[in-house]
């Protein structure tokens, strides 16, 4: 099978690109790792109602109709379906259901999102640690709240966003340790902009000020570890030169979000570095096309800009792959007509100062912690490794299988990347990442023999 | 660790899976990952210490939820909703084939 563009992704992004490529008539399939479209932000949005709906906000409940339009819009959608490799020319190889096949396009647009930015410290893998945004997933998949002395570590408006939510359906919070430096996790809600949702924004102001005169609200503290035998039981920090020890069933941690780079890695994109985030982002043109032409990147794959922008530069990215299916199609006009680049403008208006305001944690990472989860390698090993070869992940990941696991890299990355800038004391900037190579995700030899005849499969 | 907005004492809850052998009450929407951290004991245990893991993520980025499925091993249990009867099963150490 052939399609004139297949998307990966189907959150705002990947969803907007589809609709718009449907309108000109173009042939789209639409791979979604998950069970339904609206990426993570719109997750369950079909079919979360009541008061669950009603305390994840405004914001959410308008997924509904971008959703509802991307049902109607005529693409070929495949939910639960995963994409381990990419050939130029371009070939996707899936897997779904316990099977693979091959699909062919002549433009592929990657949509495929943000992920959280994994930042270790001692303990991380204990079970009852986990990302704020998997507690955000948790609620909107199957309304679960976190249950006993919950508390939340980290900074950025998710962690806000998801207490208030929270909050809303009658959760529990034991305590917030905001890990953010000056101005503060409370000078967000000076940003009234950042907030369409100002009822929200006034209960989390609320909310933020009485934790502080709980005295559940910790600042300035260091050298936080998750501590328990099996599971979590406590949290240690240091604070004012002492030691403090809470009891703690769930840690939900956050440090802001980095794109998804594996595909762009994997296919040998260039790639630039964000140096108030530290992170990368594959380079694009003004429509979002990469290095490698018929390849395009459109929402937070491409830079973290939030849902408004991601909705508008699959717009964007739409119009550009269009041009590029057929060169007599007026992008510029439609793109002038629609008011896209004014109207993303004003959604990544506040990007920047959110970006200045929450700085990316560079803390050196302590020698005893478990940096890659995988396989289990500590920053010492890392290090040790790092001080003598040359300044390249690679090395390290050879040396110490770290990055060799599963989840190829996707959670130690950066930290070793941070780990071998700082043995050498070079900018991370300076340092690559790991070279990733297909699969991009975990393939059975049991799912590649359904591909059978490549030739039958296209 | 988690318990659903929809439980309510003597409301049954909207199917039951596996977990390990042992029954429990899920929820339409919810995948196996989410329901790992509900059972006791339904960890995985980490490749090289064999020490007890249970979901990061929840997006499909850290394979910590890794789990057989209805037979299929190496599952990323966050991307699998839950259906009725299912059977989960914890995984334990490396996966075996792939790659
Ligand atoms: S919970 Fe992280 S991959 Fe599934």
């Amino acid at each position: 099978m052939k399609y004139d563009v297949v998307v990966i992704g189907a959150g705002p992004a990947g969803m907007s690109a589809a609709i718009r490529l449907r309108k000109n008539g173009s042939s789209v399939a639409v791979i979604d790792e998950q069970h339904a479209p609206g990426g993570q932000i719109w997750r369950g949005v079909e079919r979360n109602s009541g008061p669950v709906a009603e305390a994840l906000g405004t914001d959410y409940r308008k997924g509904a109709a971008l959703v509802q339009a991307f049902r109607a819009c005529g693409a070929d959608y495949m939910p639960e379906t995963q994409v381990w490799q990419i050939e130029e020319g371009w070939n996707l190889f899936l897997t779904s259901g316990g099977k693979a096949r091959r699909i062919g396009a002549r433009v592929v647009l990657l949509a495929n999102g943000a992920q959280e930015r994994p930042v270790p410290f001692p303990g991380w893998t204990l079970p009852g640690v986990m990302t704020v945004g998997a507690a955000q997933i948790l609620l909107k998949s199957g309304g679960m709240l976190p249950q006993g002395d919950v508390w939340i570590a980290g900074a950025g408006p998710l962690p806000l966003l998801y207490a208030i939510q929270l909050l809303g359906l009658e959760g529990r919070i034991a305590g917030f340790l905001d890990t953010s430096r000056k101005p503060g996790i409370a000078a967000l809600t000076k940003l009234s902009g950042a907030w369409r949702d100002i009822p929200g924004l006034l209960k989390g102001a609320r909310w933020l000020r009485d934790l502080r005169k709980s005295g559940k609200m910790v600042r300035g503290f260091h050298d936080l570890h998750a501590v328990g035998d099996g599971r979590l039981q406590y949290l240690e920090w240091q604070s004012a030169g002492e030691r403090r020890k809470v009891k703690a069933d769930v840690l939900l941690v956050h440090e802001g979000v980095v794109p998804r780079i594996h595909e762009t890695m994997a296919l040998g994109c260039a790639h630039e570095w964000n140096e108030l985030q530290n992170y990368f982002t594959p380079r694009l043109d003004g429509w979002g096309e990469t290095s490698k032409a018929g390849l395009f990147v459109a929402g937070d794959a491409g830079g973290i800009g939030g849902w408004l922008a991601a909705t508008l530069s699959g717009e964007i990215a739409g119009l550009g792959i269009a041009k590029h299916l057929d060169v007599s199609f007026d992008a510029e006009g439609e793109r002038h007509r629609a008011g896209l680049d004014k109207r993303l403008a004003s959604a990544r208006a506040l990007r920047p100062f959110l970006d200045a305001l929450y700085p990316p944690p560079t803390a050196s990472i302590a020698d005893e912690v478990i940096v890659c989860r995988c396989e289990e390698v500590t920053a010492a090993q890392i290090r040790s490794v790092a001080k003598v070869s040359a300044p390249d992940p690679n090395a390290v990941k050879a040396a110490t299988r770290c990055g060799m696991g599963p989840c190829q890299g996707r959670q130690c990355g950066y930290s070793v990347q941070a780990l071998v800038a700082e043995a050498h004391g070079i900018p991370p900037r300076d340092v690559s990442f790991f070279n990733i190579r297909p699969p991009l995700k975990p393939v059975t030899l049991g799912e590649i023999a359904t591909l059978g005849d490549l030739e039958d499969a296209s | 660790m988690f318990k659903s907005v929809h439980e309510k004492p003597g409301k049954a809850s909207d199917m039951t899976v596996l977990v390990n052998g042992v029954e429990i009450g899920a929820w339409n929407g919810e995948t196996v990952a989410s329901v790992l951290l509900r059972a006791p004991g339904a960890g995985r245990g980490s490749t090289v210490s064999r020490t007890p893991r249970l979901p990061y993520c929840q997006m499909g980025v850290c394979f910590e939820c890794l789990v057989i499925v209805d037979g299929n091993a190496s599952m990323q249990g966050c991307l699998v909703p839950v259906a009725p009867g299912m059977r989960i099963e914890s995984q334990h150490g490396p996966r075996e084939i792939s790659k």
